[in-house]
């Protein structure tokens, strides 16, 4: 038993509610957002050092013997994941000081912030599938507001998109979770691990393994669900793009992950061949997107789609390298998306436009902003020693140890396709013509690009030291691979 | 507009205390019964909102001068505080406490933490559902 793995829940409420009261007082909004997602991270960094020393933490709500309350578990994944998130709403926030505007600063922005925050954090910690439907409403009620924020016509517009895909998703979501309770008699994730064995009639488990697919499926933005993303995420402004692009789709990839791992693992042969087709599909429909468009934000959303389908793959080859290169590419991806997305918004910002072909030649104004770019370009492709490689290396590796390792070829053909809708930005914008740019004052510039530099240069770091992040990353694949560990810690407290 | 509405004004005034009375019962029923903070807070809003309905809403923020996300903030505040109060105690989150005692007029009572909880959630349901109603109720 233990209280601290419910700190990075319950601080980032706290601060939300207090922020709450004073909507008005720009100042202090700001600096208690800013202490709440920083105490939230101190939290979180903890909780993975205990993680790390004491093994799989769990807590039981409420005092409730372990199957009968709502479980609370912390493994060294969603540890792991809880500290990623965390930095990304802090560098979220500051980058927020400068972007986001006084009138939505005023009018509850912050507390939205750490709602969902509340939400992603509580969903990766969850160890009850029925409390992860509830903590993804928090965190889908917080992008509601979020992705509304503000009121002009294109976010009006495609929030009610967002709205009805969601909606639609999460009542499928609570009868999938009946479904599953009327087959096993238990919605604690340990004990469906323990129940699901020892059920003889796999098909009827298939199918729910399947609706469960499609409703994370739905968040994760898979292949064909991914329909509704590329217009919602573009709406909203880049602050909030980057929280979006970073944090939603992930919490729908964990819960695949999670749930793929733990118990839908009774008829491998069906389930996670088609979760490793959908994932290549998802990869393939991802690159024709990055390619298509001269928008820079729509580039960086479709890249978002293919690091889905990358992840994805590893997860369904369900081998020691697959799986572990999928937490690593995992947690790449999230740091290395929030950096690109505060990227793009400098460089909308400069040209007052997000059309590649209205830019040029930014590279002689702003020389350390290119070189910046070209680095987290070079991250999201994957080439060594940067954050995306050791990732990909181990998925690939895995993909050609199972049965599918075409879809490591694919893997691999696709990078360059990455690698070139990546380095298309920096060709327009940063290359030809010098374009006139908006005049900007050095301060707010600075403002925008020292919490982008931080986070570029975390993701080089997480890069360049993947050895010393290594250990976590295989203990949390250990976990992932051998149920028994998880389960002893929620059952056996 | 409303040309003859004495008869609905006349009503509200006795059934809106019928309707506030009838909240408090729920709410405290709760717990062991049918009932809680939920409900309670539903049907405050309710009796709140026929005042706004018979009356009008400046007259009835007049009376009631409360500014409803704030009260949302210090219900949540509230349910945070009475949960979080097990991490200070070294029991898992969530833990209520309760006792039996024997109060003058009511005889033996059960007082149980769960009720601070639910006073938390009556203030937000309250606040929300009057912010929501206030919000798509307003001229401008």
């Amino acid at each position: 038993m233990s209280n601290l793995l419910l700190f990075p829940i319950i601080i980032p409420l706290f601060f939300a509610v207090i922020l709450m009261i004073f909507p008005k007082r720009l100042k202090l909004q700001r600096i208690l957002a800013a202490i709440g997602a920083g105490v939230t991270l101190i939290s979180a960094i903890v909780l993975l050092a205990k993680v790390d020393a004491d093994g799989v933490q769990a807590v039981t709500l409420g005092s409730w013997p372990a199957p009968f309350g709502i479980s609370m578990v912390s493994d060294p994944l969603s540890a792991l994941l809880v500290v990623t998130s965390s930095i990304i709403t802090l560098f979220v926030v500051f980058y927020s000081f400068p972007t986001i505007g006084v009138k939505r600063e005023q009018s509850y922005y912050y507390p939205a912030v750490l709602f969902l925050m509340v939400g992603v954090n509580g969903a990766f910690t969850t160890g009850d599938i029925f409390n992860l439907f509830v903590f993804v409403e928090v965190l889908l009620m917080a992008s509601y507001t979020l992705i509304v924020h503000g009121g002009e016509k294109p976010q009006l517009r495609e929030s009610i998109k967002y709205l009805l895909v969601n909606i639609i998703s999460s009542a499928l979501f609570v009868a999938a979770v009946a479904f599953l309770y009327s087959v096993t008699g238990t919605l604690n994730m340990a004990d469906l691990a323990v129940k699901i064995p020892q059920i003889e009639e796999t098909g009827i488990l298939t199918v729910i393994a399947v609706m469960f697919l499609v409703v994370f499926g739905f968040k994760a933005a898979i292949f064909p669900l991914y329909f509704w993303l590329p217009g919602s995420y573009y709406s909203p402004p880049i602050p909030i793009l980057a929280l979006f692009g970073a944090l939603l789709t992930k919490v729908g990839v964990y819960a695949i992950m999670r749930t793929y791992t733990l118990f839908f693992t009774m008829n491998v042969g069906f389930t996670h061949e088609l979760l490793g087709i959908i994932a290549i599909l998802t990869i393939l429909a991802g690159c024709v997107g990055a390619l298509a468009y001269f928008d820079v934000k729509k580039i960086i959303i479709y890249n978002i789609i293919i690091a889905v389908g990358v992840i994805l793959f590893g997860i369904a080859q369900l081998n020691q390298p697959g799986v572990d290169g999928s937490i690593f590419y995992l947690l790449h991806d999230m740091l290395i998306k929030a950096a690109l997305f505060f990227l793009v918004g400098i460089v909308a910002v400069l040209f007052g436009t997000t059309d590649l072909r209205k830019m040029g030649g930014l590279i002689k104004t702003y020389p350390v902003l290119g070189w910046t770019y070209l680095v987290a370009a070079f991250g999201l492709a994957g080439i060594p020693p940067l954050s995306g490689f050791p990732g990909k290396l181990l998925i690939v590796q895995g993909g050609f140890e199972g049965p599918q390792f075409w879809g490591s070829i694919v893997i691999l053909a696709t990078s360059l396709i990455v690698l070139l809708s990546a380095v298309r930005i920096f060709i327009y914008a940063f290359w030809g013509e010098p374009v006139e740019t908006v005049p900007l004052k050095g301060s707010v510039f600075n403002q925008m690009f020292i919490p982008t530099v931080i986070l570029v240069a975390i993701t080089v770091v997480f890069g360049v030291g993947a050895e010393l992040f290594m250990p976590f990353i295989s203990g949390a694949g250990e976990v992932l691979l051998n149920p028994s560990i998880y389960i002893d810690a929620v059952l056996k407290e | 507009m409303r040309t003859n509405d004495v008869m609905l004004q006349t009503a509200t005034k006795v059934v809106t205390f019928i309707i506030l009375m009838f909240a408090v019962h729920i709410f405290f029923a709760g717990h062991y019964t049918p009932g809680g903070g939920f409900v309670g807070g539903l049907l405050t809003a309710s009796a709140i909102v026929l005042l706004m309905l018979s009356f009008d809403i400046e007259t009835v923020n007049k009376i009631l001068p409360f500014n409803y996300v704030t009260m949302t903030a210090i219900g949540l505040l509230l349910a945070i505080a009475t949960a979080a109060a097990s991490i200070i105690f070294d029991v898992p989150f969530f833990t209520h406490a309760y006792d039996y005692f024997d109060l003058p007029l009511f005889g033996e009572t059960s007082l149980h933490s769960a009720m601070l909880f639910d006073a938390g959630v009556y203030l937000v349901v309250v606040g929300v559902t009057m912010t929501i109603i206030q919000t798509i109720g307003e001229d401008e």
